[in-house]
């Protein structure tokens, strides 16, 4: 009505949020540790671009996937980005990775009464030279772990990663005993065939496929360096290396 | 002198540092402690740190709309839920076990939670409820406890140890906190358990369960607990409780983990797999009831070789 009367109660309510969809995945070796995630943002039925990176470089050593609300995320990328370029300035090193899991934690606790809508995955390398992974909910809690899916196709990545990378529901071999860690070759083959399967399967997974890898340093690159469609994002070999692989996934 | 004219005059470095900082902190409010040594932790260490709050007349009604997955289940933010915790004093100190699911709806979020927070080497706190809140505010607990230690060159007791969490939570009263926790410690006056909410409540005890599978851990508990108990009488009740609980409870399940605190601090006795448990036990003899079963009626016919 024009005069601010209704003839009806009225009820507003403050609705800061969305879903975006996508999935992320970070799995953690000895002595490396791939993240990846697909590059489809889509908001309902309509897909809004083909090519929004959920999977970002921190340090060399440090790489963030994150997932939910994209404009949440992108807005905790840079507030984390900001904060470890503060260090930097501070320390004249970059931040290891238990460090920027606890300012994760902190960043994200800090907006506990108006949380940032964002699933985040950690990934990279750890002081003493192995392979991590951190995730985190909304609101700050994390764990490290060895594995872990987080998005839209959480629900059909994690069992397939479980049975995959901790051999649940699996027995060895009599005499035997499972792997306590894979080779990289091993992980990025289970990556792609995660997403390959999630694109068939879930409609807000698809187009494109970004793996961070992110190797200890002394490790060889051996099979990475000159590899179709890999890139190197650091410009030194002598400490942590970190590389991205760009595949495209099925895009209807 | 010049320091009060550089605090109060409008112009010059300092004043329009100060402007700069009024524009661009909108909501973060950064002291310079994060360029230094402190490195963002200096929120931390000075006192409660700020919180940002929607600009709305009812922040904690819009927090409710957005997250609270028990009135609203398609709403956007999953707060994990679900899970069996539980300490008791003896004879032998205090025995803290917890089972390591998180759920969100009925999805299994994780099956490899912590939650015992290891808040210093004698002192712990169980995480039932919002698994940031516990973890958080008991690693700021752990801050507080350090603090103590160095002003006042002695240990900090459980009771106070409780308390400064219970006056914490309490000031947050009716803002979302979700926390079910049991601080677990051994100081001057020997084992002690408190239990504390985020409603506000903090009781002393020799025995409490906290989550979903509360009841099924009391329900083992309660008939089994004696206060001499020999530590590995108490260990085993423990384990059995929380195997009990994950059982009965679909919320709860996964592993068990097991921490004994004595006189010089806890210690982590182990990781149990309630499906393992089940069949075999923690020594060969499985909890299931399948072997009291067996052969016993044309219903349960003998294992066949």
């Amino acid at each position: 009505m024009p005069d601010g009367s209704f003839s009806h109660p009225q009820q507003r309510s403050f609705n800061p949020y969305t879903e975006n969809g996508g999935t992320i995945l970070a799995i953690a070796g000895a002595d490396f540790t791939v993240i990846a995630g697909d590059t489809r943002q889509s908001e309902g039925y309509s897909i809004q671009t083909r090519y929004a990176p959920k999977v970002f470089r921190l340090t060399d050593r440090a790489v963030l996937a994150v997932n939910g609300f994209a404009a949440d995320g992108n807005m905790f990328v840079k507030k984390v980005k900001q904060r470890l370029e503060w260090y930097r300035h501070a320390h004249a090193k970059d931040m290891p990775l238990r460090a920027i899991a606890r300012l994760i934690q902190t960043m994200l606790y800090a907006q506990r009464f108006f949380p940032y809508y964002v699933y985040n995955i950690l990934g990279g390398i750890e002081e003493d030279g192995t392979g991590a992974v951190y995730s985190f909910d909304p609101v700050g809690s994390y764990e490290r772990e060895a594995c872990r899916a987080a998005g839209a196709a959480q629900s059909l990545v994690q069992p397939f990663l479980d049975n995959q990378i901790y051999f649940k529901n699996q027995q060895a071999a009599p005499g035997q005993s499972h792997p306590l860690h894979l080779p990289l070759s091993d992980v990025l083959s289970i990556v792609i065939d995660s997403f390959t399967s999630a694109t068939e399967r879930h409609i807000e997974v698809g187009d494109g496929l970004e793996m961070y890898v992110v190797l200890a340093k002394g490790r060889s690159a051996q099979g990475l360096e000159g590899g179709r469609g890999v890139q190197e994002l650091t410009t030194r070999t002598d400490g942590d290396r970190v590389f991205v692989i760009r595949r495209e996934l099925k895009k209807d | 002198m010049n320091s009060l004219v550089s605090r109060f005059s409008t112009t010059g470095p300092i004043a329009e540092l100060r402007k700069a900082k009024e524009v661009l902190g909108d909501d973060d409010e950064f002291s310079d402690a994060v360029w230094g040594s402190e490195a963002g932790f200096g929120s931390l260490a000075n006192g409660v740190p700020k919180f940002s709050i929607p600009q709305v007349p009812d922040p904690s009604a819009f927090l409710r709309l957005h997250t609270d997955d028990h009135s609203d289940p398609s709403c956007r933010i999953k707060i994990k839920h679900g899970t069996t915790t539980l300490a008791f004093r003896f004879q032998g100190g205090v025995i803290v076990a917890v089972d390591s699911r998180a759920s969100a709806g009925s999805y299994v979020a994780s099956g490899t939670v912590k939650k015992v927070i290891e808040i210093n080497p004698y002192l712990l706190g169980t995480m039932a409820g919002g698994a940031a809140d516990c973890q958080y505010w008991e690693t700021y607990l752990g801050i507080q406890c350090r603090l103590h230690e160095l002003r006042n060159r002695e240990r900090i007791s459980v009771a106070a140890a409780s308390k400064y969490l219970s006056n914490l939570v309490y000031s947050y009263k009716g803002m979302g906190l979700s926390m079910g926790t049991m601080i677990c410690g051994w100081d001057k006056t020997g084992p002690a358990v408190f239990y504390v909410d985020s409603d506000g409540t903090r009781l002393k005890g020799d025995l409490f369960s906290v989550g979903s599978g509360s009841t099924f851990a009391y329900g083992v508990l309660d008939q089994g607990y004696r206060w001499d108990l020999t530590d590995e009488e108490a260990q085993e009740l423990g384990r059995r409780s929380i195997y009990a609980a994950g059982h009965r409870d679909a919320y709860s399940g996964n592993t068990i983990n097991l921490y004994h605190v004595k006189e010089d601090g806890w210690k982590f006795i182990g990781n149990y797999d309630v499906s393992k448990m089940h069949y075999e036990g923690p020594n060969g003899v499985g909890y299931g009831y399948d072997i009291r079963t067996e052969g016993r009626s044309s219903a349960n016919p003998p294992a066949t070789q």
